[in-house]
């Protein structure tokens, strides 16, 4: 449970930074104030979109956590193997990765208010995702076709688990990545009006790169890996 | 750069800004698919008790196996296992969880914060229709081939999924997929509750100008939020194990001489992930229980809250202490004793700010100006509670004390004074408090009385003597005690003695939901503020509050949530939209 417990150690400190920003140390029962004196402001200046967003990637975040917490702690059993790696996850992990730079462009291209260029952004952005997705399915085909079923392997079971949990977050986004693309081609260089969505669709990209890259890493090269946490945690 | 864009929003919104409104146009929307949280609230509210009174009827099952084993054929061991499992289930997560952060937080967040609504109405709709979809799948169970799973509450593997326990043919799948969707539909719910919290108070709401209940509530939603997750993943797994015969759980396994396909999984990681989730969960139904009695208390005694800045650094300190703290539910499991030693020291140290929490009530209370309204009497009965429970707590923490006891009715009686009647007497005496507001009509007070008296003495009766039944060795989860040399028979009527109180109790649960029928037409009209109490939600321009709840203007407040017969002040509450005299000294 190391891993959930690092990220929620990560959290905490956030929440703590920002709480210690807060007056916690307040004496509010000698702090009323007279008509029309209001103390600063202290709402989160964020856009309450924004805001739900990332507390939505907090919670994503410690799925995936928990996700990984478990995989490490199988990965330790005595009876432990896994899985051969596969030349067409580097491909899939590139896809993605461009899919990213790609919404990152249309941000920039909307800051720019160049609603054109965010709209083939998205448009680049959406289509590597869905070759992506496509790719991943493949690799399922691929180990399906080795002889690794979801019930003959534990590490392949994780490995199906994992890779499908991401799959459907990357899916839900294609959702919202169609609606912002058709309201983007819409805007008719509106930029501001699409703006936060685009940004916010960035962010979900991105996110779901880290979580991929991390998840990809400890999946493919976890034994290879084991040196790395063998410094980490001393076992 | 980004310091300039946040200053610069800072100064366009300093003025109190107006939300758009989503205005209903129908029948349908105004009242089923609605997307106001006072519609949302009631909706979670009576859904809740609704599946809380089926298990209330487990409850009387079980209590009457225990009691007069043998007389109750229909009775057998397999269903008093799924009524153990589904009482346990239904109470913890679709009553309690529920009900204070679905329900009392949908009605209580915008109204204590001054704002209109949640930030996201569309979401907050589909959670709590999503709820409601988890609550119809898990009752379904009971009409499926084999009935609900009777694993137990903690469901764990691989008995949950083996064949011998019953429900394993469908009940179970019912469950984890009703489980998954609770989850889901509750996330959609909290991630609102979260960012209504950090974004729409009112002008002058500073984080230490909310009520404790708020404070309570937000705590606990951020705490779901991130504990959750590891029981999402749990029942995942879990699923696919069942279903799809992968082995995240289950190991090599013989079964009536045959060997399972099973094989490679570990149990124990399941109970790492349950009770990861698992013992976040009971400081999320602890805190809102928490910060409601804090402002019961409060505004009971006429007196502000004793050591607020404590109370909400507690609050905090507890939340972030509840994620290490889940391994003391699994003392028995084999693990190694200095991992023991660290959860054991760790749940130690969580009871320092709880302690911090009682002390802190009842020096409010301490010379208050006490009125023994029926809310108040329930807050009361909820400190005793909490303290009784609490401190059997301190017992069951520590590994050698809990070992022997970890299988006896002790732990039963444990968690049902903290997280089962403490709670619940929470959730009477908020609504009891909040009713008037509600629906504009006070509670009948000699009902409540005698429903307070009734519950509260009930609960004593049924879970002290449990105590001793535990001490003595009486085993949990047996359907029947049987011949047992260390059991003897004043146990039997020790048991027969409690089965009676528990029907009592739950009887006179009918007084309450009738109460809550008959005053909505006959109770005394309340008016606005009849406790007379200085929160936002009482100084609404029409109770029961509108859609948009303020009217034109939203309120403005100056002062914190606790001006309890301040000296000097004309009445003996200064309610949070009542600015300081001018030129007062800060």
């Amino acid at each position: 449970m190391t891993v959930i417990i690092a990220f929620l150690t990560v959290l905490g400190a956030v929440a703590v930074w920002w709480l210690s920003r807060q007056r916690l140390a307040a004496k509010p029962w000698l702090e009323a104030s007279p008509a029309g004196s209001f103390p600063d402001r202290e709402a989160v200046a964020w856009p309450a979109a924004k805001l739900g967003l990332c507390m939505f990637l907090a919670v994503a975040g410690s799925l995936f956590a928990v996700l990984i917490s478990a995989y490490s702690l199988r990965m330790r059993a005595a009876d432990w193997s896994s899985l051969p790696g596969t030349g067409l996850l580097w491909i899939n992990t590139w896809l993605l990765v461009l899919s990213s730079l790609a919404l990152q462009w249309a941000v920039v291209a909307v800051q720019r208010r160049d609603t054109t260029r965010a709209a083939a952004g998205l448009g680049v952005g959406g289509v590597s995702a869905l070759l992506f997705l496509g790719g991943q399915l493949l690799v399922w085909r691929q180990l399906n076709a080795g002889g690794f079923y979801a019930e003959s392997h534990p590490a392949s079971a994780f490995f199906y688990l994992i890779t499908a949990i991401h799959g459907l977050h990357l899916a839900g986004g294609m959702l919202a990545l169609g609606r912002v693309g058709a309201r983007v081609s819409m805007a008719d260089g509106d930029a501001e009006n699409v703006r936060l969505s685009v940004e916010l669709c960035a962010l979900y990209w991105h996110f779901l790169l880290v979580v991929w890259l991390l998840v990809c890493g400890i999946l493919v090269l976890g034994p290879w890996a084991e040196w790395l946490y063998a410094i980490c945690f001393g076992t | 750069m980004v310091d300039v864009t946040r200053e610069f929003q800072d100064i366009e919104r300093a003025e109190p800004e107006d939300v758009e409104l989503y205005h209903p146009h129908s029948w349908i929307t105004k009242y089923v698919f609605s997307q106001d949280a006072k519609v949302i609230a009631i909706q979670y509210s009576v859904t809740a008790m609704a599946i809380g009174m089926v298990a209330l009827v487990l409850s009387w099952l079980m209590r009457l196996q225990l009691g007069f084993p043998g007389y109750f054929t229909f009775i057998d061991p397999a269903t008093y296992y799924q009524f153990i499992t589904m009482h346990g289930m239904i109470m913890v997560i679709y009553l309690l969880t529920a009900l204070f952060l679905g329900g009392f937080g949908n009605y209580l967040i915008p109204l204590m914060l001054g704002a209109r609504d949640m930030v996201f109405p569309y979401l907050n709709m589909l959670s709590y229709w999503i709820y409601l979809l988890a609550v119809l799948v898990l009752v379904a169970s009971f009409f499926t081939p084999g009935g609900p799973t009777g694993a137990g509450w903690t469901l764990y593997p691989p008995q949950v999924i083996l064949s011998g326990t019953p429900g394993q043919e469908s009940g179970v799948f019912l469950m984890l997929v009703s489980l998954v969707l609770f989850i889901v539909g509750f996330t959609m719910g909290g991630l609102n509750y979260v960012v209504t919290v950090l974004q729409a108070r009112t002008r002058g709401m500073t984080l230490m100008r909310m009520p404790l209940t708020i404070w309570g509530i937000f705590t606990a939603t951020v705490l779901a939020l991130l504990a959750f997750p590891a029981l999402f993943v749990a029942c995942i797994m879990l699923l696919l194990d069942r279903a799809l015969g992968t082995s995240f759980f289950m190991p090599t396994l013989v079964e009536m001489g045959q060997t399972l396909s099973y094989g490679g999984g570990s149990p124990i990681l399941f109970q790492h992930l349950f009770w990861f989730f698992g013992h976040p969960e009971v400081y999320i139904v602890a805190l809102p229980a928490f910060g409601i009695v804090s402002d019961l208390i409060s505004t009971h005694a006429r007196k502000n809250i004793f050591g607020y800045r404590m109370m909400v650094w507690a609050i905090v300190a507890i939340g972030g202490l509840s994620f290490i703290v889940w391994a003391h539910h699994m003392y028995v499991s084999g693990m190694h004793p200095m991992f023991g030693f660290f959860f054991a020291t760790t749940t130690l140290i969580i009871a320092v700010p709880t302690a911090i929490k009682v002390y802190n009530w009842v020096l409010t209370l301490w010379r208050g100006d006490i009125h023994l309204t029926v809310p108040m009497l329930f807050a009361i009965g909820f400190i005793i509670t909490f303290l009784n429970g609490g401190l059997t707590g301190l017992f069951l923490g520590n590994v050698v004390v809990d070992v022997p006891l970890s299988d006896t009715m002790f732990v039963v009686a444990h968690f049902h004074m903290v997280m089962g009647v403490a709670p619940i007497l929470a959730i009477f005496g908020a609504i009891y408090h909040w009713y008037p507001k509600i629906t504009g009509r006070m509670l009948d007070e000699a009902m409540g009385q005698i429903h307070f008296w009734v519950t509260f003495l009930g609960a004593y009766a049924i879970f002290f003597p449990m105590h001793y039944l535990g001490l003595m060795g009486v085993p949990r989860r047996y359907h029947e005690l049987g011949e047992m040399a260390f059991v003897p028979p004043s146990a039997e009527e020790l048991n027969a003695f409690i089965t009676v109180v528990a029907l009592i109790v739950g009887f006179a649960q009918l007084v309450f939901l009738f109460n809550l029928v008959w005053s909505l037409f006959r109770g005394r009209e309340a008016g606005g503020n009849p406790w007379r109490a200085t929160t936002l939600e009482w100084q609404t321009p029409t109770t029961p509050p509108p859609h948009g709840n303020w009217g034109k203007e939203l309120p403005v407040v100056y002062r914190w949530a606790y001006d309890y017969s301040v000296p000097g002040a004309a009445e003996d509450f200064v309610p949070q939209n009542q600015p300081a005299p001018a030129g007062a000294a800060e």
